[in-house]
């Protein structure tokens, strides 16, 4: 009889094709979700969560697209245990145990849109939050600069140990020995071509700086108006505490009175009452002028409010409050959030209007979306502006 | 599994041969390889080995290594139409389990080399795929990984438009015909020559382009599409030529699996098995075989298919007997004729017979409000939307129909509506994908709720607009 079946078992142990186109679907996964920050990062689950924890971000189109019929509006075949009947119920929609658009919980009444759950941690989604953020106008600054220190493989040597063969170089050492000599080719490997990476100790200098973190409480800061800022500040801290190991944070809500509290009570405190916003930029002054001097700091005053301030006679006093702030920081941050921006800029952000330096940033936040672009405006480097200024 | 263990599963193959052999099958030689899981799921997920990288593939692996690792889905098998034919067995399962897999395997091997829709498979695909994903590295090498995969992301989201009749063909369809203008004059002073007379009609003969509506979408863009560049018109051609492989197995998966079901149950029967053995068995044929409440499981409907043919056939009733001819004794015949000569529909359209619809509880459900409610019980109804289902594997019929469109070689395609609406939101993206080989504007004319729709994708200026009128 011929040889008509075989049986063999290999070793497959280096194969790693499905890995590594795995490794491009993540990476797609990764690229969608930068694609679609604005609309994650002011997730509710997100800033409730601790840093570790597994957040579910809901996506859209990670599926390829073909010409397919609507799953909702056609009959399927199914089988029974042989006792069905017509009107019974098989399954619930919203359960999503399908394939298909029966992901997600708009799947229902939205046939058609696939939500692909992508699960990634705060920590990996801060990563991607913070790629081009910075503290701007950051000067070195402070006697008292940290060191850190890191290991960094930059020079290539010819001796070394072999573990750290530079491979690459070798050869090219090798090939133009070759072509010295009129051969063309690799081969007749000598000590001579030998190269290897080896490494240095750089010391990273870091400047100090401060961040003065200011929170209206007053009654008129409605649920919105509190959740973005919430939204924003935990962004900000956790960048600044991602970023810079230098950087203190001092937390100030305000209403008609300004106190100085601790990071929990800032972020969870809901009181009512009037809003005096200078009593706010009266505290960050002095809490400024007594403990971070400066000579010693880079200090960056933030605000949010809903702009809902009390009189002209404060915004003015504000205005010249903000002009002694900016006298000695290098940024000074102001946010006004206004629910689908229905209302015409507040008084205090016309009052603001007047003032040219480009140290200061307004932002108007109107929809939960617009967090993640205020985050960039806030932090970026502004390394053009800062050319600019300097040139001046 | 030990290599005491790999040595009894060798002989027990062998058997199984023997075994297949007697009962009549004819399949090609096989080779058989234990694997790890991991290997197994990822050639699940490329669909044969060696296949090109691409991210659909890497979301299939993961998706089939998550439900592996949960335990809830396994593959047990997967089995290769090539002669000889390749079959991969799971190198941790249980001797038992892998002699009913061989048995399962052997059946499906005499489908592939015996079922008339197979006859123009390329049996040596193994080759080809890793050729073509040579290639295909090659252009990414040459081209850069992002144009190859922007340009592999647009074929594959229509690789399914390819036309399932290839020997049907009619010949390569034309260039677009140029508009000729006979009433042009030859020499400057002609219309002087024909004062007086009638001027003759103007002889413009438009012909169609295509002349025919086309199936096959991909030959169709990689043949005409304006702009393509050839590494291009290559790959259009590569993704083409396997889906062409594929295609046999889509058409026949009620059949191949319930072949398949119907050989190992019975050559497991002639097994010389201990008690325990045979409950293993038991618990893996009814393992697979469990109907399903949301689909049709193609191994327990086709199984059951098979085994009413031959009873039919072996022991007709007394009316089939005087109506029909039937003159028993010939079951063994009838399924090899049908494993020989159908394909799903054909399959499911000569023997799905009432008795059986109601024996095996098909029913038709749909989506009511957010519940998925049984809506039909109707033996004919159900036969017959199962059958409209396998139109074209389930997928919508949509060929091109004007290459020229609006006489600016535009790209016209019509979905061909068969009762069912179109998922807009994808076709909106699909036809993006289109546009993007094309180059030119192109138009879906389809029908929703009843009203004719065209989707239009005329990407102008390298603005992105969707028009879509009804």
């Amino acid at each position: 009889m011929p040889l008509t079946v075989s049986l063999s078992r290999n070793d497959w142990s280096l194969h790693r094709k499905g890995p590594i186109d795995q490794a491009r679907h993540n990476e797609r996964v990764k690229e969608a979700i930068k694609g679609n920050l604005g609309e994650i990062v002011s997730q509710e689950s997100i800033i409730t969560s601790d840093g570790k924890k597994i957040v579910k971000v809901p996506m859209r189109s990670l599926d390829l697209p073909r010409f397919r019929f609507d799953r909702g509006r056609k009959n399927h075949a199914g089988q029974g245990q042989g006792d069905s009947k017509k009107g019974d119920v098989i399954g619930q929609e919203s359960q999503g145990d399908g394939q298909g658009p029966g992901k997600g919980k708009q799947a229902g009444d939205q046939p058609g849109i696939d939500y692909y759950e992508a699960e990634i941690t705060v920590d990996e989604l801060a990563a991607l939050v913070f790629e081009d953020l910075g503290l701007p106008f950051l000067k070195p600054k402070g006697r008292a600069l940290v060191e850190s220190e890191e290991v960094r493989f930059d020079e290539i040597r010819r001796n070394g140990v072999m573990s750290n063969l530079d491979k690459r170089r070798t050869i090219r050492e090798n090939l133009a020995r070759n072509a010295r000599a009129g051969r063309a080719g690799f081969g007749g490997l000598k000590n001579d071509d030998l190269r290897f990476k080896t490494w240095e100790r750089h010391i990273r200098e870091e400047s100090n700086a401060v961040v003065i973190a200011m929170r209206d409480v007053s009654g008129s800061m409605g649920e919105f108006e509190k959740y973005i800022t919430r939204s924003f500040y935990f962004w900000m801290v956790r960048f600044l505490r991602t970023r810079y190991t230098q950087v203190q944070i001092v937390f100030i809500t305000h209403h008609t009175e300004a106190k100085e509290v601790d990071e929990d009570t800032f972020f969870n405190l809901g009181e009512s009452g009037g809003t005096k916003v200078s009593s706010a930029y009266q505290l960050a002054l002095d809490i400024a002028e007594e403990r971070y001097p400066a000579a010693e700091w880079n200090t960056y005053p933030f605000h949010f409010s809903d702009g809902d301030n009390w009189g002209e006679v404060d915004n003015q006093r504000c205005l010249d409050l903000v002009k002694a702030l900016l006298g000695r920081s290098n940024a000074f941050g102001y946010g006004e959030i206004q629910e689908g921006g229905r209302r015409s800029p507040s008084t205090l952000m016309s009052a603001f209007g007047q003032i040219k330096d480009p140290h200061f940033i307004g932002v108007t936040i109107t929809r939960k979306e617009d967090v993640y672009p205020a985050l960039k405006q806030f932090f970026s480097t502004r390394e053009d502006l800062e050319r600019q200024v300097a040139a001046r | 599994m030990s290599p005491d263990e790999v040595r009894q599963l060798e002989e027990a193959i062998g058997e199984i041969w023997e075994i297949a052999d007697r009962f009549g099958l004819d399949p090609y030689p096989v080779h058989f390889e234990l694997v790890p899981a991991t290997i197994m799921y990822e050639f699940g997920a490329y669909g044969l080995p060696g296949r090109f990288s691409h991210w659909t593939h890497g979301r299939a692996y993961q998706q089939i290594k998550t439900m592996y690792d949960y335990g809830l889905s396994k593959i047990y098998e997967l089995v290769i139409n090539t002669n000889p034919a390749y079959a991969f067995l799971l190198e941790n399962n249980s001797v038992l389990q892998n002699k009913l897999v061989a048995a399962h395997v052997l059946a499906h091997v005499d489908f592939f080399k015996n079922n008339v829709y197979f006859a123009h498979t390329n049996r040596s695909m193994l080759d080809t795929v890793s050729i073509n994903a040579e290639r295909l590295r090659r252009y990414e090498f040459e081209h850069g990984r992002e144009k190859v995969e922007t340009l592999l992301d647009a074929v594959l989201s229509i690789q399914e438009h390819i036309d399932a009749n290839p020997r049907l063909r009619r010949t390569a369809s034309e260039e677009p015909p140029h508009r000729r203008r006979d009433d042009r004059p030859s020499t400057p002073f002609d219309d002087l020559l024909r004062l007086g007379e009638a001027k003759p009609e103007p002889v413009t003969e438009v012909r169609k382009f295509p002349a025919e509506p086309e199936k096959d979408l991909l030959l169709f863009l990689a043949d005409h599409a304006p702009d393509l560049e050839p590494w291009q018109r290559d790959v259009l051609h590569i993704v083409r030529s396997e889906q062409n492989y594929f295609l046999p197995q889509m058409q026949t998966k009620i059949m191949n699996e319930g072949w398949a079901s119907f050989w190992h149950a019975r050559i497991m029967r002639e097994l010389d098995l201990t008690e325990s053995e045979y409950v293993q068995f038991a618990q893996l044929h009814s393992s697979v075989l469990s109907p399903s409440k949301r689909n049709v499981n193609p191994y327990h409907v086709g199984m059951k298919i098979f085994e009413d043919i031959e009873r039919r056939w072996d022991d007709p009733s007394p009316e089939e007997r005087e109506k029909l001819g039937r003159v028993g004794g010939e079951g063994r015949a009838r399924v090899f004729e049908a494993r020989q000569l159908d394909n799903d529909a054909s399959f499911l359209r000569n023997y799905l017979t009432r008795d059986l619809v109601e024996e095996l509880d098909l029913y038709l459900y749909r989506l009511e409000g957010d519940r998925w409610v049984i809506v039909e019980k109707d033996w004919e109804v159900v036969r017959d939307t199962i059958l409209t289902s396998m139109t074209n594997f389930g997928q919508p019929y949509i060929v091109v129909e004007d290459g020229d469109y609006r006489r600016g070689r535009e790209l016209l395609l019509k979905h061909r509506h068969e009762g069912d609406d179109l998922d807009l939101d994808y076709a909106d993206k699909t036809l993006r994908y289109v546009y993007q080989l094309w180059s030119r504007p192109v138009h879906l004319e389809t029908i929703i709720e009843g009203k004719p729709t065209t989707l239009s994708y005329e990407g102008q200026r390298g603005k992105a607009e969707l028009v879509r009128r009804s």
